[in-house]
């Protein structure tokens, strides 16, 4: 059964194969026993998962379940969740019950979709290797002296390890592609503005999406059928037509014109990883696909324009972690100055802290035109690369790590080696652009490699094609690491 | 030497929505601390904010009324700092893009001291933008401790921003007279000073006439006319001194206190925030159509100075007149009901509200909408001295007994007798009665002694017990003793 996907298991849920207690209670199992090694959830709470599943149950009884019906996701511990323990991977949270569901809760939750944890992440997101959490390291399923990647490490951990049937995640940089490309699993980071981020802890607002993770392009459909959608509680929401997804999965891809952008294969990207792209790239051919050289000249500007966008946002962002309201407040301090500094010094792990440095930095007086107003328009130029390139191409391809799992520690005292894992996602998230990682191979030491699809604005279904048509063609996606 | 006083406000007035501006939550005063801070207000782990368009609306109608500029697009930007009472640490505010731009405001000045007389002065209004109040810290409720109440956090302000264009504590006052008369009379803040409502910064400077502005410093939450005036000349005493014992004034914030009438330093320039400003990526560009602000305009009511000045083009009243009937609108609203029974009589019906329905209400310490007379009573009065049926002095009386007991004019008329007498023949039966009777002063009048006159009015209107109309008892007695 946990090989299925997800309207298989829908289907036998509805059909009375089996129930959502015994699925449930058969992930929470598996959980159980390898969850702590992997360490994907931070927190779990059975008898709550368990009731949803009974509830599930008694709706399926009634004839009114919908898809997700019964089945069991996680959910990264950025989303609020009524009577969840919400820590956002960090200390400051480490007490924070949250007493309301996130957009993306409430909508897993009205589908009668069981949650079955928190998974873990990089302390408020921030992090490629998911070594910044306050709760401990996630390992990688497929080696457990690498990291699955981060943000969403928890989340690609969990999925890879069958400790979900599919779980959420969320994109700021790279957050969902990145460690679904290190675990060897799909995740789509939608559009901005698709998902509502209502309850969903900010890191950095302009950049923010929520996507799905799983196992094949197909789930990611269904899950993205279930997450979007307009939201009036939040601004950046967009008000669109309701679209099913999962609609054009089935179209064959003749005559699709695959965009490769050459700074995507340029100095830095491991041959290993070129090899299955580019392996990926001539299966993409076989199925009818043209290929077009495109060119993204100011991609090179991503990591530099993030690195002030991002934590400028974040540095406010945070600022409401201070100790007075809730979380944590250090236990002991002399005055209100005192209090916020040894909170937020306590509080907060030291890439956090650096962020929020860099960004009250960028944004003093005297700064703020130098960094933070050159990198917004350094951030438009970089979207122009994109609307450009669309006029040639419907999809664009190319790894979306330059490596593979790196191993545990590796990059922990290099920051910037670290942030230059991003390079091939973040102009994504600066563009505001839809991209997914689909796993489409293995590079040395057997690690999974993860093929890029950038779509243009709202193209998730034609993405979702895109990668489903490749999976009918290969096995890449449902390889699944030894000893689990 | 003379000193010239420079004069600038800051006004935060709170509009008048419901709900707060980013959240669903209520803005009603004094309620429990923390009752009316929903998650938006706590700034909880992930909620975002939404804006209220009632406060848009607000600050367009307000834009409209000052004549400013409505931006079509305005950009909400976070100022970061750290306070317990701003949860989410920083407050969100209008910074470079403000909705509305420069508009102004024309003013009575009425002079504090001297013969000066009341003159017109136009103050240029350098913009109003939108943003959130923040809660309040709660001092000593136990010991210790310091309190936090949210409720207040996230009530919608319009922060209005004068030029230095007043040079006077008088005009500075009259100033925001004029603009706290103004955003209740479109509605869009109930301006209660007590309440925080209405609350003035004041930036005063001095200088040298032709020479440079000097340093100023700003009087921080003045929340009552009279402080305000009080704050500004003790400040305007201390600067002159200061710079005239050889020292300097330094830029500083200050606060004025009401019970030794002095200002003293809060912070000073070097202590000021770096606010790190940048647009909110939670809130999109604000956008106002010409379509949404027309629709804001149709529903603006007559401004005073259009009343104003139709009061004395198209009714003739003085404009002294004129600016005291819109001072408020309940007032402007009272003179047009009373005017609406006797339109022909402007001039009597300001007599009346400025006179006997203001001395009254002082007395009773009432304000207008608190009048036990309504303005349709109160023209029911004047529409009888209009037609005759009673003296001014009788309406007088109406009015003292209407005042006490309630009732209709011309039922009090009525049972109290005071319907005066205007038939022709009567009052000339009265006058020959009383020339009979006096025949001898009959003679001394006719043979020149005019001063008698008073005495045959005096003596026809006891005949008549008060009642005969004064005009043509005047008339009458004027044809009958001139023979």
């Amino acid at each position: 059964m946990i090989e299925s996907s997800l309207s298989q298991m829908g289907a036998a849920l509805r059909a009375k194969k089996i129930s959502s207690v015994e699925l449930t209670q058969l992930y929470l199992d598996r959980m159980a026993k390898l969850n702590p090694e992997l360490n994907a959830y931070i927190t779990i709470r059975p008898e709550a998962s368990l009731a949803q599943a009974k509830a599930a149950d008694a709706r399926i009884a009634a004839g009114t379940a919908e898809a997700l019906t019964g089945i069991p996701f996680g959910q990264k511990d950025i989303f609020c969740a009524k009577d969840w323990l919400t820590t956002c991977g960090s200390k400051m949270l480490h007490n924070f019950v949250s007493p309301y569901d996130a957009h993306v809760i409430s909508q897993f939750n009205n589908a009668g979709a069981v949650n079955l944890g928190k998974t873990n992440m990089d302390e408020f997101a921030m992090g490629s290797s998911n070594e910044t959490s306050h709760y401990g390291i996630v390992k990688n399923p497929w080696d457990k002296a690498r990291v699955p990647g981060g943000s969403s490490g928890g989340t690609a951990s969990a999925i890879a390890a069958r400790l979900c049937a599919a779980a959420t995640g969320t994109d700021t940089g790279g957050s969902i592609r990145q460690p679904a490309a290190l675990c060897g699993i799909s995740g789509l980071k939608p559009t901005y503005g698709v998902v509502s981020r209502y309850g969903m802890i900010a890191f950095a607002s302009s950049l923010d999406q929520a996507g799905p993770m799983g196992r094949n392009a197909e789930d990611l459909a269904l899950m993205l059928n279930t997450m979007a959608g307009f939201d009036e509680r939040d601004s950046t929401s967009l008000q669109r037509e309701k679209e099913d997804y999962a609609r054009d999965l089935n179209k064959p891809l003749n005559g699709l014109r695959i965009g490769i952008p050459k700074e995507f294969f340029a100095e830095g990207l491991g041959s290993d990883v070129a090899k299955a792209v580019e392996a990926a790239i001539a299966e993409y051919k076989k199925l009818g696909a043209v290929i077009v050289d495109i060119s993204l000249p100011n991609t090179r500007l991503s990591i530099p324009v993030y690195y002030v966008l991002a934590p400028a946002e974040a540095s406010s962002n945070l600022s409401r972690f201070d100790g007075v309201r809730y979380g944590y407040r250090a236990p002991e301090y002399t005055d209100l100055a005192d209090m916020y500094e040894k909170s937020r010094a306590q509080g907060f792990g030291a890439e956090v802290q650096r962020r929020i440095m860099i960004g009250t930095y960028v944004l003093s007086h005297g700064y703020y035109d130098a960094y933070y107003l050159q990198a917004q328009k350094i951030r438009r130029l970089i979207a122009q690369d994109f609307v450009e390139a669309y006029k040639h191409c419907d999809v664009i391809m190319g790894p979306t790590s330059p490596s593979t799992a790196f191993k545990l520690g590796e990059k922990g005292d290099d920051p910037v080696q670290m942030y230059l894992s991003d390079i091939y996602t973040i102009a994504v998230n600066l563009a505001g652009l839809p991209g997914m990682s689909i796993p489409c191979g293995f590079g040395d030491n057997d690690m999974p490699v993860g093929l890029q699809i950038i779509g243009n604005y709202f193209d998730e279904a034609r993405m979702l094609n895109v990668a489903h048509q490749y999976q009918l063609a290969t096995d890449w996606h449902s390889r699944a690491p030894q000893g689990i | 030497m003379t000193w010239e006083i420079v004069i600038g406000l800051e006004v935060h007035t709170q509009l008048s929505t419901n709900t707060k501006i980013f959240s669903g939550a209520s803005t009603a005063f004094g309620a429990e601390p923390n009752t009316q801070a929903d998650a938006v207000s706590l700034a909880l782990p992930g909620v975002l904010p939404v804006l209220n368009k009632g406060a848009v609306e607000r600050a367009i109608k307000f834009g409209l009324a000052t004549g400013a500029h409505i931006a079509p697009r305005s950009v909400f930007a976070r100022k970061n700092y750290f306070y317990p009472d701003l949860p989410k640490g920083y407050q969100i505010s209008q910074f470079d893009l403000p909705v509305v731009g420069q508009g102004s405001l024309t003013i009575q000045v009425e002079p504090l001291s001297g013969n000066a007389k009341p003159y017109e002065k136009t103050v240029r209004i350098t913009r109003a933008h939108l943003e959130e109040d923040a809660g309040k810290s709660v001092h000593g409720e136990s010991q210790g401790v310091t309190g936090v109440d949210l409720n207040r956090a996230g009530t919608p302000l319009l922060e209005i921003v004068s030029e230095p264009d007043m040079c006077s504590a008088a005009e500075a006052v009259a100033y925001a007279k004029a603009l706290h008369t103004l955003v209740r009379w479109i509605g869009i803040c109930d301006g209660n000073m007590q309440e925080g409502s209405f609350r003035c910064d004041v930036n005063v400077s001095v200088r040298k006439p032709g020479q440079p502005l000097g340093t100023r410093r700003e009087i921080k939450n003045l929340n009552s006319f009279k402080f305000m005036q009080q704050a500004i000349d003790y400040e305007v005493q201390w600067q002159i001194d200061t710079i005239e014992n050889g020292g300097k004034v330094q830029q500083a914030t200050i606060l004025f206190n009401p019970d030794t009438g002095e200002t003293r330093a809060m912070r000073s320039k070097e202590d000021a925030h770096d606010y790190r400003y940048f647009p909110d990526p939670d809130l999109l560009p604000l956008e106002i159509s010409e379509e949404w602000k027309e629709q804001v305009r149709a529903t603006l009511p007559e401004l005073p100075q259009a009343k104003q000045a139709r009061y004395v083009s198209l009714l003739g009243l003085s404009a002294y007149d004129a600016s005291i009937l819109t001072s408020s609108r309940e007032m402007a609203d009272f003179f047009e009901t009373v005017l609406a029974a006797v339109p022909n009589d402007a001039k009597m019906c300001a007599n009346w509200i400025m006179g006997e329905v203001n001395a009254q209400l002082n007395r009773d310490g009432l304000d207008m909408s608190q009048s036990p007379i309504t303005a349709q009573q109160l023209g029911g009065i004047l529409k009888r001295i209009a037609d005759n049926t009673i003296s001014n002095s009788g309406a007088k009386e109406v009015f003292r007994t209407m005042w006490a007991e309630g009732g209709d004019a011309d039922a009090i008329i009525e049972a109290k007798g005071l319907k005066q007498v205007s038939d022709s023949g009567a009052i000339e039966a009265i006058v020959d009665g009383v020339m009979a009777a006096n025949a001898e002063k009959v003679a001394e009048y006719r043979s020149g002694k005019d001063k008698l006159f008073g005495f045959f009015v005096g003596a026809a209107m006891k005949a008549s017990q008060g009642k005969a109309n004064p005009a043509q008892l005047n008339e009458v007695l004027k044809k009958k003793l001139a023979g």
